[in-house]
């Protein structure tokens, strides 16, 4: 299928269009000084002509200039809450006479779409697919919820400071799976299908072809992201220098800094920790499992019978970054980081994953 | 299955110095209360009822902080008296809003406040039950979280050992998908430092969290401290922050004791 083109006017019936497919729309919206995905009914609901300045533990939204339809980078939360739910009920149970009831809660999801996904937000995706779904004991409410979800991708075409998933191949261009895919220029969207109903949709909406000119300044602009991107972190040999350097003085020096919030891990788009709590009712009748999004910063993550075996902050951070950028890569087969960079904005206490990295991955004798 | 009557626990509530609010959490659970009514035998709650029962008491519920002479009398006498004994909010756990006092001159307010200060019998600190007893288990907040009571209840009537969430209120925040208020406005919120209890109370409203609920496990205030001081927020005003409803529970203390000279007495 050959490049499409979307004008301005057309993203209106592009939303439309997924809700007449009986879909709960999300899309980037602004609500309480940060953007976010967030149910929309139209396409005014959209944060438009609003961009982020973003830096280590700062975040603020600002009119943008250019008056862009996804002028801003990302926001606090990326689809992780929209497929894996902060806290659901998975079970409970109830008491009978001589006996006892279970009743099971498997998820029974609309069907969803997503507009305005972003390549680290999709790579991110694929790997908490992979984690959740790829193994022996797939996650029943994540499937099902993520099984039939429309992927509308935009590229990126303006990047955050805190942004770097050029580094790591995961933007500014969409790489994971999607259905369409959209490029934002001044008059409109380069817009590619990756899917059968992904075609189906943009020849509904009459997409045009798009120009030569259109495609080179695509071209233009998806290189100019990654080239504007100021943060980075190799990934080749990372993992090797990280075990290596497991007792490396800066463990100590960011021990200093962080305050063990996990907040990190609650913004990770492809953190997968969960706990579950059971609460019983009052008179003894009835009891419910709640699973909830967990985090390596928390006592109980660390507690195994009778002992915490990452009592300090220490070990704490060093479990969460050897984890994400090197235990995954065994694991799961890649680094479990996307360049999203929300760990760095959205730390309280200002830590970048990048400065720390490298300066974990040179051997103290050299540092 | 309920118990058969004769065999329900006997629950008595206590307070020392306190405001009443979290024995009002109690009366605020209401057909929950009825529920828990139905399961012990509430033999002691002044609040509730004029008639008490004498102890021995299976659990008792202290409300409030040590701030007399009298008052350590009268928490001796309990502790002997109960089996299990809790400790129910700031007061409780960590000498309240009261605990103040701790950073300051008591006869002198007592001269200022009082036409008859020698009337005045208090200690020249507010502090936690336990700095004076054994307490078998503690629940945080300014009030505590009534959810938070039931599920101590119930856990401790179905003979399991009562565990209350030690993580801090940024995972709530996070879960209930609320927007940092540290990263977006530059309040000085004390949530990265303060156990969970509330559901984000404050942060949910737009607000900066004063750490009602005290220190959570593994809490690091003084990083903490350290970063608010980097974005340009005074000495006395972080001071008065850590030393506010919990601040006399030694993380905060010593935090709020850290920031130097000009933090060294509240206004």
């Amino acid at each position: 299928m050959p490049t499409r083109f979307l004008d301005r006017s057309l993203l209106a019936a592009l939303v439309e269009a997924l809700l007449r497919r009986g879909r709960t729309v999300y899309g980037p919206v602004s609500a309480d000084g940060a953007i976010g995905f967030d149910e929309i009914h139209d396409v005014t609901e959209l944060a438009c002509a609003l961009r982020d300045v973003q830096e280590p533990g700062r975040y603020r939204i600002e009119a943008d200039p250019g008056g862009a339809t996804f002028g801003v980078a990302n926001g606090p939360s990326g689809l992780k809450r929209l497929f894996l739910a902060p806290s659901e009920s998975v079970l409970a149970v109830a008491r009978g006479v001589g006996t006892f009831h279970v009743e099971d809660r498997a998820a029974q999801p609309e069907p969803i779409a997503v507009l305005g996904a972003r390549p680290c937000d999709l790579a991110a995706l694929a790997i908490q697919d992979r984690v959740l779904l790829g193994g022996r004991y797939p996650e029943p409410r994540y499937g099902a919820r993520r099984r039939d979800a429309f992927l509308v991708a935009v590229n990126c075409t303006r990047a955050a400071s805190t942004c770097f998933c050029a580094s790591l191949g995961d933007g500014p261009e969409v790489t994971a799976p999607h259905d369409v895919a959209l490029t934002e220029l001044a008059t409109g969207f380069v817009a590619h299908a990756s899917s059968a109903r992904g075609r189906v949709l943009l020849d509904e909406l009459g997409a045009r072809e798009a120009s030569a000119a259109e495609q080179a300044e695509e071209r233009a602009a998806l290189a100019r992201c990654a080239y504007d991107q100021c943060r980075s972190l190799e990934p080749a040999g990372l993992a090797d220098a990280l075990y290596a350097n497991l007792d490396h003085p800066r463990w100590d020096e960011v021990a200093e800094r962080c305050v063990a919030c996990g907040n990190c891990t609650m913004v990770c788009p492809t953190c997968f920790c969960q706990t579950t709590s059971d609460h019983l009712s009052l008179d003894g009748e009835r009891a419910e499992r709640t699973r909830s999004w967990d985090s390596c910063f928390t006592p109980d993550h660390g507690y195994v019978h009778g002992k915490n075996y990452r009592p300090h902050t220490r070990e704490k951070y060093r479990q969460w970054l050897t984890h994400k950028l090197a235990g995954w890569v065994e694991q799961f087969g890649r680094s479990g980081c996307v360049g999203c960079g929300r760990c760095i904005t959205w730390c309280p206490a200002a830590i970048d994953l990048t400065e720390e990295a490298a300066a974990l991955r040179v051997a103290p004798r050299d540092a | 299955m309920s118990a058969a009557p004769a065999s329900r626990p006997r629950v008595a509530v206590f307070k020392l110095a306190s405001c009443d609010g979290c024995q009002v959490v109690f009366l605020n659970l209401e057909e929950r209360l009825l529920a828990l009514a139905g399961r012990v035998e509430i033999a002691h709650f002044l609040e509730a009822s004029s008639q008490v029962q004498p102890g021995p008491y299976d659990v008792s519920f202290v409300e409030g902080s040590v701030t007399s002479a009298r008052d350590v009398e009268r928490l001796l006498a309990i502790r002997r008296s109960s089996r299990v004994l809790v400790t129910i909010g700031a007061c409780a756990t960590a000498g309240g809003i009261q605990a103040l006092r701790n950073w300051a001159d008591v006869e002198e307010m007592a001269r200022a406040v009082y036409p008859r200060p020698e009337w005045i019998e208090a200690l020249s600190t507010s502090t936690p039950i336990a700095e004076h007893v054994k307490v078998d288990f503690e629940i945080s907040g300014c009030p505590i979280d009534g959810a938070e009571l039931v599920q101590f209840v119930t856990q401790l009537l179905a003979g399991a050992t009562p565990r209350l969430a030690e993580h801090d209120v940024c995972l709530d925040c996070k879960r209930l998908g609320r927007v940092c208020v540290v990263v977006t406005r530059g309040l000085p919120c004390l949530g990265p430092v303060t156990r969970s209890g509330c559901g984000a109370l404050c942060p949910s409203m737009r607000r900066d969290c004063y750490g009602c609920f005290g220190p959570c496990a593994g809490a690091e205030p003084r990083a903490l401290a350290h970063r608010y001081r980097t974005m340009g927020i005074p000495p006395d005003e972080l001071a008065r922050r850590f030393r506010g409803i919990t601040g006399a529970l030694g993380p905060f203390r010593e935090t709020a004791d850290g920031l130097g000279p000009d933090a060294h007495h509240p206004r």
